[in-house]
């Protein structure tokens, strides 16, 4: 049992004592049943009582009854807020632990994986907590009372218990060893199915195009039946354990049943006391059984808890609080390096760059050359692997790692080339750049974006809710939000990583108008492939492979006749320069 | 609803109904087993008292070892095999969600949120597979058992008989209807609150970047604390619910037995007293599962019905008979005055568009974004119906050509391009299933991605994560383009394929493309007219917004 796990039981101290104190009441209700069911039926049986003379021990007997229904229930109440407040705060701070991993680590992983362990696996605590704990301390609670009861009124069932009862954990935890592991791989086996499925609906236009979508139902089928073959091997085992718990409590029964009436076939047992021994038979090995019955939703909240844990102990990259955003002029990258992986080539090396206060800089380059990282390390989303930014003035200067990321963030306008857009209105997609935005900001913010008119033509305007992925807008479309996004924040400095890559030449060239008034007074840092868009910039650098090629102005580059004057030329844009 | 949705599940148990009645078999042996054991026992001491000698006794002795090991191995194998059948039902589940769900357009699609979708296949489809172990044994089981314990104890005494039958009756019938009658309303509730969790966390999963940039993370955080307390106070609900209902059985169950004890005092001999009050204990177990049987019938109704909204919503194109004849090779490409819009309530993408491609010419169609180049494409590949106009392919209307006929005649690139989770390799491959390694390599050389491929340390089976995102969104597109070189369709619809790719890419990429679709019909849609000055087009179409 995973002892990070039990530990979150701390959790609800009280629902989980209350959980095992009452599983130990429990255990005296059932005696005290048995107890007056053999006393009734030996005093008809063999005393010849009436009814008229059984009267108190009914009223007690029902008395014994409705205790313990009425324990039953506050056992699971208890059982199941337990389950409840654990599974509540492991979501909740699952969440905060991804949100603060960021980008960097969930890009990383299958957003269908990581969601199916934030749901599921969080969901297979709950039987963990629910059943499988209370089980097992009602498994060894109520057993050990009914034991001590036993031995006093006969010696010999209470060896038959004792020798039997400590076999069933061993049998156990054998078993459940080996169909343990066996579950791990299942669990894996399930999230592995799940992405798999995501990525099919997901992917269902392009195989449709490709008519491939219905040879996918033979890859389901032969998935799932694989799922299926390989969990029916897993319970084979797993119920082999269930079996060997069965047959040692019906055997036992049926032993004790036989021993106390060869017993009593000479006398040497009161049938009173026979009859109170076979009655709590089963009920001794009853716990047991059940804990049996629950063993695989303790094992699937040990594998659940694995990819949890695993989650939670990936270490936060370094604290994102920080200082205030200080008064700066100058944003200076001083021989950054970043490397994702030891394996993998530097996406920058040691990059050097220095933009002013109310520059527009333009970073130029192929696929692959390093722009997108720069975007990043601004935005806090990397940080460097070798090599400081600073913010300075003239009087001092700080390292941006030392400065709040979240106060710092709130300084960028950001439009990356496909801004994600959230299953909310449109109007709040927009205010998402700046949450106080009136309506009339709004409005004016997706009309410098150029998205004013056809949001207006949607069902609902402003108020229409987007779908995932924004499916019911064209990726143009999409993008003029996110631009709108934006442009509502009237930010200091701005980032458009290939902002308006995806838009036609008429929108592009309005919204970059517009852009170019609504960004005068601040810093811009601007990507692009397209070489048009950028002519005006303060300094153009063109990168290659991670590395600076040159910079300058426009004019300063065309007269090099380098790398960007070739860029230039290859997009046949020479003659428009 | 109910009633068809939950019925046509049933109907996918058909193919193994042996197993189903073995495996309802193998439960009323389990539990006849766990009867008999604890009655030829009680009968078995209570004889013993007597003191009559050990012949007194007959088989009870043999009896009783007998039940106590064939209640197991029933156990065994009834387990085994009612799991078996959940899978099965669980499979069968899966292919026919998806079989059901493939016909329909992707319009249609659309409407249902992605993330929902993926909850609706994972959770109701998993929900479903205990139809039969938490729905459809559960009755069938209590009523035999029922039916045979009635049977059994009138022979001792006839009123002792009708109250054991009449507490099992109302225990099987007053607490699982009690329940489902409380437990529907929450029970749909809970699931209804877990999905929209999901969905929650995969928007927040997904945007994380623009939720982090835009300071939106706590807000997101805060949705996200609302939600998991609304599904705390739900499971809260559900908690409370499950304990009273499980109470209330343990009361049934010993009360039962203290009811059937009184009444049968003086009505039978002293020596099955302990006989049928154990009895009557050991047989509720057929009537316990009932309880929450009720209970998952409400949770198995929410998921069913949420699997049908999309599985019985009909495909809004119905599909063509064949055709009596292939189509021509070299088809011309018509559309006279065509007409459409995705809904009734939205507003018109074209108005009465003609436009005639002759084979092997090449079209460019520019225009804005939203002046529906994409729907264009929606259009022809038969995704969407028209709502006026004729489109012709040779001399055949698009309209009664099978779909995947449709699908085989274009080629099609867009600027989104959905990478599986799988090997470039693999990816490629999509285009022609059947392709050697040696078409796949040729196909990525004309898109200009070999070389890349040949870097990579796994090459072509090297895996792309989700949603391709280990690729670069140049490299993306250009393994779509490989994976559209290898099918070989007569007709290229190529979408702003160069949107994402920087100018040197772009230039040559297009060439290729360009080169390699000489001898076909090339439709390129495009916003940037400069990137294409330098080709020969034999039509230029410019599509204006419609206001």
């Amino acid at each position: 049992m995973d002892k990070r796990l039990l530990g979150e039981a701390r959790l609800a101290r009280f629902a989980f004592l209350a959980t095992v104190g009452l599983s130990f009441l429990g255990g005296l209700f059932v005696i005290g049943q048995a107890f007056l069911l053999s006393r009734i039926i030996n005093r008809v049986f063999l005393e010849g009582a009436t009814q008229s003379s059984l009267g108190s021990l009914f009223v007690w007997l029902l008395g014994a009854i409705t205790l313990r229904a009425l324990n039953q229930v506050g056992i699971q109440v208890a059982a199941a807020e337990v389950a409840i407040r654990i599974k509540q705060a492991l979501r909740r701070r699952l969440m905060d632990h991804l949100l603060q991993l960021g980008p960097a680590y969930t890009q990383q992983e299958r957003s269908g994986e990581l969601a199916l362990t934030v749901t599921d696996g969080i969901e297979a605590l709950d039987s963990f907590f629910r059943d499988y704990l209370p089980a097992l301390f009602i498994a060894l609670l109520i057993p050990l009372t009914i034991l001590l009861v036993v031995v006093p009124i006969d010696l010999l069932t209470f060896v038959v218990l004792l020798v039997t009862a400590p076999l069933i954990p061993i049998f156990m935890v054998l078993i459940g060893k080996a169909a343990g592991s066996l579950a791990n791989s299942r669990y894996a086996q399930l999230s592995q199915m799940s992405a798999h499925f995501l990525d099919v609906m997901q992917g269902l236009t392009t195989l449709k195009l490709f008519n491939r979508s219905r040879a996918q139902i033979k890859i389901i089928d032969q998935m799932t039946d694989r799922y299926r073959q390989s969990t029916l091997a897993v319970l084979r085992v797993a119920f082999l354990s269930a079996f060997t718990l069965e047959l040692l409590a019906t055997i036992s029964v049926a032993v004790v049943a036989v021993e106390i009436g060869l017993r009593l076939l000479y006398g040497r047992l009161l049938f009173e006391q026979a009859l109170f021994l076979l009655v709590i038979a089963p009920e001794f090995y009853m716990p047991l059984r059940q804990l049996g019955a629950k063993f695989h939703a303790g094992r699937d909240g040990t594998a659940a808890a694995e990819r949890i844990y695993a989650i939670l102990n990936t270490p936060l990259p370094e604290s994102e609080d920080g200082t205030a955003v200080p008064h700066f002029n100058q944003i200076r990258f001083e021989n950054v390096s970043v490397t994702f992986g030891p394996e993998e080539r530097p996406a920058l090396e040691r990059f050097s760059l220095t933009i002013n206060q109310g520059e527009r800089v333009a970073l130029v380059g192929a696929t692959g050359s390093g722009k997108s990282t720069v975007a990043n390390l601004l935005l806090r989303f990397v940080t460097p692997t070798n090599g400081r930014i600073h913010l300075t003035n003239q009087t001092e200067s700080i390292s941006l790692s030392q400065v709040d990321a979240q106060q710092w963030r709130a300084h960028i306008g950001w439009v990356p080339q496909r801004g994600y857009l959230f299953n909310t209105s449109v109007a709040n997609n927009i205010r998402l750049g700046h949450a106080d935005a009136t309506e009339a900001q709004i409005m004016a913010a997706a009309q410098a974006a150029n998205a004013d008119t056809f949001i207006q033509a949607l069902p609902q305007g402003y108020e229409t809710v987007l779908g995932e992925n924004a499916t019911r807008l064209s990726g143009g479309q999409a993008q003029r939000i996110a631009l709108a996004r934006a442009v509502v924040r009237s930010a200091p400095i701005y980032i458009f990583d290939e902002a308006t890559a995806n838009l036609d030449s008429d929108n592009e060239r309005v919204i970059q108008q517009n852009l170019a008034a609504l960004t005068a007074d601040a810093t811009v840092l601007i990507i692009a492939h397209r070489l048009e868009t950028i002519q005006q910039a303060d300094k153009i650098v063109v990168l290659d492979n991670g590395h600076i090629v040159e910079s300058g102005t426009h004019h300063e580059l065309l007269k090099r006749q380098g790398a960007y004057f070739q860029l230039l030329h290859a997009f046949g844009e020479v003659d428009h320069a | 609803m109910l009633k068809s949705s939950l019925i046509q599940v049933l109907g996918l148990m058909r193919p193994f109904w042996r197993r189903v009645v073995l495996a309802l078999l193998l439960s009323v042996l389990t539990i006849g087993s766990s009867i008999a054991l604890m009655m030829t026992s009680a009968w078995l001491i209570s004889t013993a008292a007597l003191q009559l000698g050990i012949t007194s006794l007959g088989l009870a002795p043999t009896a009783v070892r007998f039940f106590g090991l064939s209640r197991a191995v029933f156990r065994y194998l009834e387990r085994l095999v009612s799991h078996d059948v959940t899978f099965c039902l669980l499979a069968r589940l899966r292919v026919w969600f998806y079989e059901r769900i493939e016909p329909l357009s992707l319009v249609q699609l659309q409407a249902f949120r992605s993330g929902d979708l993926m909850s609706r296949v994972v959770t109701d489809v998993e929900e479903l597979q205990n139809f039969y172990l938490r729905v459809v044994s559960p009755p069938i089981v209590a009523v035999i058992v029922t039916a045979a314990m009635g049977a059994a104890f009138s022979l001792f005494d006839g009123r002792t008989a009708l109250v054991l039958v009449v507490f099992m009756l109302a225990t099987g019938t007053v607490l699982p209807l009690l329940t489902y009658w409380m437990g529907d309303s929450i029970g749909q509730q809970l699931v209804r609150q877990r999905t929209q969790l999901n969905s929650h966390l995969v928007d927040t999963v997904q945007g994380m970047a623009d939720s982090i940039a835009f300071g939106y993370a706590a807000s997101l955080g805060e949705t996200l604390g609302e939600m998991n307390g609304r599904l705390t106070r739900t499971e809260r609900q559900m908690g409370w619910l499950d304990s009273l209902q499980n109470g209330l059985s343990v009361l049934m169950v010993n009360l039962a037995a203290a009811c059937v004890l009184w009444v049968a005092i003086g009505r039978i001999e002293g020596v099955l007293l302990a006989t049928v009050t154990l009895g009557t204990i050991a047989a509720f177990e057929a009537i316990t599962p009932l309880a929450l049987a009720g209970q998952h019938l409400g949770q198995e109704r929410t998921a069913a019905n949420r699997v049908f909204e999309i599985i019985n919503s009909t495909p809004t194109i119905a599909e063509p008979t064949p055709l009596p004849q292939p189509l021509p090779e070299r088809p011309e490409l018509a559309l006279s005055n065509v007409t459409f819009r995705y809904g009734a309530s939205e507003p018109t993408v074209f108005t009465n568009f003609s436009l005639t491609v002759p084979y092997n010419t090449r079209v460019l169609l520019t225009g804005e974004s939203g002046a529906g180049k994409s729907s264009l494409i929606n259009v022809l590949l038969r995704f969407t119906d028209y709502e006026t106009g004729q489109i012709s392919v040779g001399q055949t209307d698009l309209r009664s050509i099978p779909h995947e006929t449709v699908r085989q005649l274009f080629g099609v690139m867009t600027q989104r391009t959905h990478l599986f989770n799988t090997t470039i390799g693999e990816n490629i491959r999509i285009g022609r299933k059947s392709a050697s390694d040696e078409a796949v390599v040729a196909a990525a050389q004309a898109a200009q991605i070999h070389p890349f491929i040949s870097s990579l340390p796994d090459r072509y089976d090297t895996y792309v994560g989700e949603g391709g995102a280990l690729l670069s969104g140049g490299e993306r597109q250009r393994i779509a383009l490989a994976r559209m070189l290898l099918k070989d369709a007569p007709i290229w619809l190529l979408d702003e394929i160069t949107a994402n790719l920087d100018p040197i890419t772009a230039a040559n990429v297009l060439q290729a493309v360009l080169a390699a679709g000489a001898d076909r019909t090339i439709i390129l849609m495009t916003h940037r007219t400069k990137l294409v000055e330098g080709h020969s087009f034999d039509q230029r179409v410019r599509l204006a917004v419609h206001k």
